[in-house]
């Protein structure tokens, strides 16, 4: 198989499973059984690409020239390969997982569900992989459209204005600010191309390089830098699975995907660095980590927490490009990684608990460890992961990220750093505590769902609820070894 | 000045005429008057083109193989066009008055409004419900 | 078979003209339709090979009746006027195979025979005003246009009486228009002595100062503003748009105002020019506050409609306010963004109005409540309004999508930021109002007392989807249609200065 031919299977894979989904629909084991297939066919080929990238190089497809000097171009470059890697191996295992979650809850219009999450993530392979600014642009727009039916599936009131508000903000976002920002950049630099050292250099008055760079920061409305951040919250009335990973993986790292991708290939690290225009940026991000911190611990529901929490998490990515030092972006784009299977696992968890027990509300969750065990000990690795503690991944990306903010001097930024470390375990360990450590407060309500393990007095969830996060949870403790193969695959974009 | 206009006259004639014209298609409610208004309004244009045509000393155009002077024949036969166009129009406006007439009651404008308003109230009232 | 290229130019107007006749002779059944249908596929064809011809050998120059120029009138095909007759012909080869069913249902079934009549000569108007290249007889084709449109606007009175006021007020304020457009033209004959377009632009340069020039050149865009609904002129527009009959409001909606548009940048880019003082000024303090209003207050009123071809009515007064701005830009890029989005605005207008007609085949009069539940009951016809709809927004990889970057490529190139952000804010506020039916039909629950609802008739779908792939099509492949329009732009800004 030639690698451009690879390249398009990436866009093609999802869109032809989409259809074949379609086509299943009236029985769902076959659709689920197409779902799967899908994913694991695209995983495979996104792996199959990877070695190419780990040896330097760089396949490129050329699509379509849409305009004269602005064609639809697919290339892949290290980030690319790691967000795509990401998004496609965890499809895999969200995918098992929806098939236990939208079952156990007896949603409707599930066809419709996987039809547009297969469309989603064809997008988010669109983006990973996009060529230049104005592919990586389309796809995103795709992206935001395609996840609009899936935030508002429940198709009651709560779920429509949710609903209104993502694409309020996303779309809005994206042709207000980036759209802008981006016919600005074509303007001064005559290229879209995404180019080591970025393309803006000698081509922009320094003086509005902060501005140009505002744009784009607040246009990608996906990375979710406060103030327009409302939509992640909005979108968790969204099923869980769709929380898991197009809220905590696709969507939200494809938004700080291209947050890096317009630090290091638009602007240019050291361009930013000689300039001092993403200086503003940093105390943007600083803030919107602590205050989404501070929100996310005075939220009871267990999801919004957790959306306030990834709030938080994404703003260390943007912290990272912000730097604009290697072993910032380095961190940054490690954390995309770290983050991602720290973050799946916790909404996977949320929602085992939900199908186990309908319970949403911290605060009803007193006991429940004991009887779900296995999902809360896959909680707690997921939340030690995130709060940075070592052997689990979460802590290589700080300490690249401490180290970068070391190497230019921002003491203040470690500090920063510290304290929302501290407010991580704020918000993320009480779960885990009243899970455990409080007894349960009446004789114990039967889950919803058949219980596998009812026998030793269990009550967990169906195991295609329970498995996915333990093995996601067991991905964190392995990238926690692997962590420097990333960073020697990563290496490359920082020249 | 006042040469100024007395030379001109026939473009000041022509002027009053046409504002006589748009004033009536604008302030009258009645819709077979705004359709006069719309003819004098037109008629004023066809005025402007015949006297534009006129030439000082100039006879009919009709060749006889003696040199003489003729007026512009070309703007006259533009305005037997733009006539027809103007006949058709009022042709259809006066149709549609009757059609209006015949389904409103009325060929009065604010009749006609008011009837509107109350049917677009009613359906607003519909969709609401 | 040369014979018939030779005079190609002729029978793209001849054609029509002649055939409508032979229309109204016509009484029963299909008849009407199919005469209609075989002549605008013919039309259709002539303008394609006009457009071929344009593009290989430059401009056709053909003499009716072999009058040469400037006494006879001539037909001057170049890259934009064969660009404008390509959009009417395509829009109407497309409108027509739709039309049956649609026309069936709306209109007495005895008077098809006139319909298609009206149709044609409305047809042939477009498409004389287009071609020819005397500014007098543009006047008249622009009448056998108009006065066909009235009567097609009033022909929707069977389903709702306002169809009757609605043509009525389209008739007073499109008269208005005409005479103050042939005032303009007696103005500069008055002072040149020619109606010959080329000619004019000949012998007008050492005359831009002399007052009839100037107050000409007023009349006219004040005429074809009126034509072509300019804001704050745009008040016929809504009601006529909203209840003629489907069929015709897809024609219209995606013909009529373009040929006014295309009239506005003939007067302003060949007979006068950017470089004369009072045109520069036209563009900077009337064309742009007036297009931005445009913008603005039609996606504005748009939001507040129920009634969804009012909605999308109103929503053509804003895109026309993007065609004024492309102009008002006066750049190569701006102008580009115009005649492009005479091209994408008919694609997208013409598959909107073509879904809404098949919602009104399906349940009637088509309101946001009433659409309520219909995404599942009639799933073609709401995927492509969804699919035209993001395109109407802008979203990349549609035609929306490739006008607005010219546009804001514009601005930008002029150093007007303020109206870069404009253009982005106002296509937010399409955003809205189309999301509004997608929600509602998607996810909102059908209305209490309605029946189950089937898909329209493969027969109305298939050119409704013609019209929405060539949407993403030409959002996608943009090189035809933007060469054409830069070349077009770029002549007219060559040539002018």
């Amino acid at each position: 198989m030639s690698t451009e031919m690879a390249l398009a299977l990436t866009l093609l894979i999802p869109s032809l499973g989409g259809i074949a989904i379609a086509w299943a629909g009236r029985y769902p084991n076959l659709r689920e059984a197409v779902t799967l297939i899908t994913a694991s066919v695209l995983f495979a080929v996104v792996i199959s690409l990877l070695q190419q990238v780990a040896d330097g190089g760089a396949p490129t497809l050329m699509l379509i020239e849409v305009l004269p000097g602005l064609p639809l171009m697919l290339k892949v470059e290290p980030l690319g390969m790691l967000f795509g890697c990401v998004a496609s191996g965890l499809w895999i295992v969200n995918s098992l997982y929806s098939f236990g979650y939208m079952r156990g809850t007896n949603e409707t219009n599930q066809t419709r569900f996987y039809i547009c999450f297969a469309i989603a993530i064809a997008s988010s392979m669109g983006i990973a992989f996009a060529g230049n600014m104005f592919t990586l642009f389309i796809f995103y727009e795709i992206l935001t459209i395609s996840t609009y039916p899936l935030v508002a599936h429940k198709q009651n009131a709560e779920a429509r204005s949710g609903a209104r508000l993502y694409l309020g903000l996303l779309i809005g976002t994206s042709i207000g600010f980036q759209l802008v920002a981006i016919i600005w950049t074509w303007v001064a630099a005559g290229t879209l191309d995404f180019t080591i050292g970025g393309i803006l250099r000698d081509k922009i008055d320094p003086t509005m390089l902060p501005i140009l760079l505002a744009l784009y920061m607040f246009g990608i409305g996906k990375a979710a830098l406060m103030p327009f951040h409302r939509w992640l919250p909005a979108a968790m009335v969204a099923p869980t699975p769709v929380s898991a990973l197009l809220h905590a993986v696709a969507v939200v790292k494809a938004g700080v995907f291209t947050v890096l991708k317009v630090v290091i290939y638009i602007f240019g690290i050291e361009l930013l660095s000689e300039t001092g225009a993403s200086g503003w940026l940093i105390w943007v991000a600083s803030f919107t980590l602590l205050a989404a911190s501070l929100v996310a611990i005075s939220k009871d529901n267990l999801k919004a927490r957790l959306a306030y929490s990834t709030i938080s998490q994404l703003s260390y990515i943007i912290l990272g490009a912000a730097l604009a030092s290697s072993l910032g972006v380095l961190g940054g784009a490690l954390h995309i990684a770290t983050h991602a299977l720290g973050k799946i696992t916790l909404f996977m968890c949320a929602g085992a608990i939900y199908v186990a027990t309908h319970k949403t509300e911290i605060s009803d969750m007193q006991g429940l460890g004991r009887v779900m065990p296995f999902t809360f000990a896959a909680f707690c690795i997921g939340a030690l992961s995130i709060i940075g503690l070592p052997p689990f991944a979460g802590s290589w990306s700080k300490w690249y990220l401490a180290l970068a903010a070391a190497d230019t001097g921002m003491v203040l930024v470690i500090a920063v750093l510290m304290i929302s470390s501290l407010l991580n375990v704020a918000y993320l360990m009480p779960v885990v505590a009243r899970g455990f450590f409080r007894p349960a407060p009446a004789p114990q309500p039967v889950g919803a769902a058949v219980a596998p393990g009812a026998r030793f007095g269990l009550a967990e969830a169906p195991l295609l609820c329970v498995i996915p996060p333990c093995l996601t949870a067991l991905g964190c403790l392995v990238l926690f070894f692997y962590a420097d193969e990333v960073v020697d695959l990563l290496r490359p974009i920082v020249g | 000045m006042l040469d100024a206009i007395l030379a001109h006259y026939n473009y000041w004639l022509i002027i009053i005429l046409m504002m006589i014209g748009l004033y009536i298609v604008i302030s009258r409610g009645n819709l077979v008057k705004k359709i006069v208004g719309l003819n004098i309004f037109q008629t004023s244009v066809f005025l402007l083109y015949i006297t534009l045509a006129k030439v000082t000393g100039g006879t009919a155009p009709i060749l006889t193989g003696k040199p003489e002077i003729f007026s512009n024949p070309l703007p006259h036969v533009l305005i037997l066009t733009a006539i027809v166009v103007g006949i058709a129009t009022t042709a259809l406006g006066f149709a549609l008055v009757v059609r209006i007439r015949e389904s409103y009651g009325s060929i009065e404008e604010d009749d006609i409004l008011a009837a509107e308003r109350a049917e677009e109230e009613i359906a607003v009232k519909e969709a609401l419900s | 078979m040369s014979l018939l290229f030779e005079h190609m130019a002729a029978l793209q107007v001849a054609v029509p003209l002649l055939s409508a006749p032979v229309c109204s002779l016509l009484r029963g059944g299909r008849q009407p339709w199919f005469l209609a249908l075989a002549v605008s596929w013919f039309a259709f064809f002539a303008s394609i090979s006009l457009l071929i011809q344009v593009l290989d050998s430059g401009d056709i120059s053909y003499h009716m009746g072999n009058w040469a120029p400037p006494f006879g009138i001539e037909y001057r095909v170049d890259a934009i006027n064969a660009f404008v007759l390509l959009i009417i012909s395509g829009i109407s080869a497309v409108a027509l195979p739709y039309a049956r069913l649609s026309v069936a249902h709306e209109v007495d079934p005895r008077r098809h025979g006139q319909f298609y009549t009206a149709y044609l000569l409305c047809l042939t108007g477009l498409l004389g005003g287009t071609i020819t290249g005397d500014a007098f007889n543009i006047f008249v084709f622009l009448e056998i246009s108009s006065l066909s449109a009235y009567v097609l606007v009033a022909a929707g009175a069977r389903q709702d009486r306002r169809a009757l006021t609605a043509a009525y007020n389209y008739l007073v304020l499109g008269t208005v228009g005409a005479t103050f457009f042939v005032i303009g033209i007696g103005l500069l004959y008055m002072v040149t002595g020619t109606l010959n377009i080329t000619d004019l632009a000949e012998r007008l340069p050492p005359l831009v100062d002399n007052r009839a020039v100037q107050a000409g050149f007023a009349f006219i865009i004040v005429g074809m503003g009126l034509k072509l609904a300019m804001f704050p002129m745009h008040t016929w527009l809504p009601n006529a748009y909203t209840y003629a009959p489907s069929t015709v409001t897809v024609f219209l909606a995606s013909t009529a105002t373009k040929v006014s548009v295309y009239v506005v940048l003939r007067f302003l880019f060949t007979v006068f020019g950017p470089s004369y003082g009072f045109v520069g000024l036209t563009f900077e303090y009337i064309f742009l506050p007036l297009a931005i209003l445009a913008m603005f207050i039609g996606s504005a009123a748009a939001i507040y409609q129920t009634n969804l071809k009012r909605l999308f009515a109103y929503s053509s007064v804003a895109q026309l306010g993007y065609m004024v701005l492309g102009i008002a830009l006066g750049n190569v890029a701006g102008l580009t963004a115009t005649v492009l989005h005479l091209f994408n605005h008919a694609l997208m207008k013409g598959a909107l109005f073509m879904a809404l007609g098949c919602v009104a085949l399906r349940i009637g009069a088509v309101s946001i409540n009433g659409v309520r539940g219909l995404g599942r009951e009639m799933p073609w016809t709401f995927a492509a309004i969804a699919g035209a709809g993001l395109s109407l927004i802008g979203v990349p990889s549609t035609v929306g999508f490739i006008s607005k970057w010219y546009l804001i490529l514009g601005a930008l190139e002029n150093g007007w930021w303020p109206v870069a952000v404009l253009i982005v804010a106002s296509s937010l506020l399409a955003v809205i109002y189309v999301w509004k039916i997608i929600e509602a039909a998607y996810f909102g629950a059908a209305p209490e007392g309605r029946g189950p609802v089937s898909e329209a008739p493969l027969e109305m779908l298939a050119p409704l989807w013609l019209m929405v792939v060539a949407n993403f099509y030409f959002g996608i492949d943009a090189d035809l249609t933007t060469s054409v329009a830069g070349k077009v732009a770029a002549t007219f800004l060559g040539g002018g200065s």
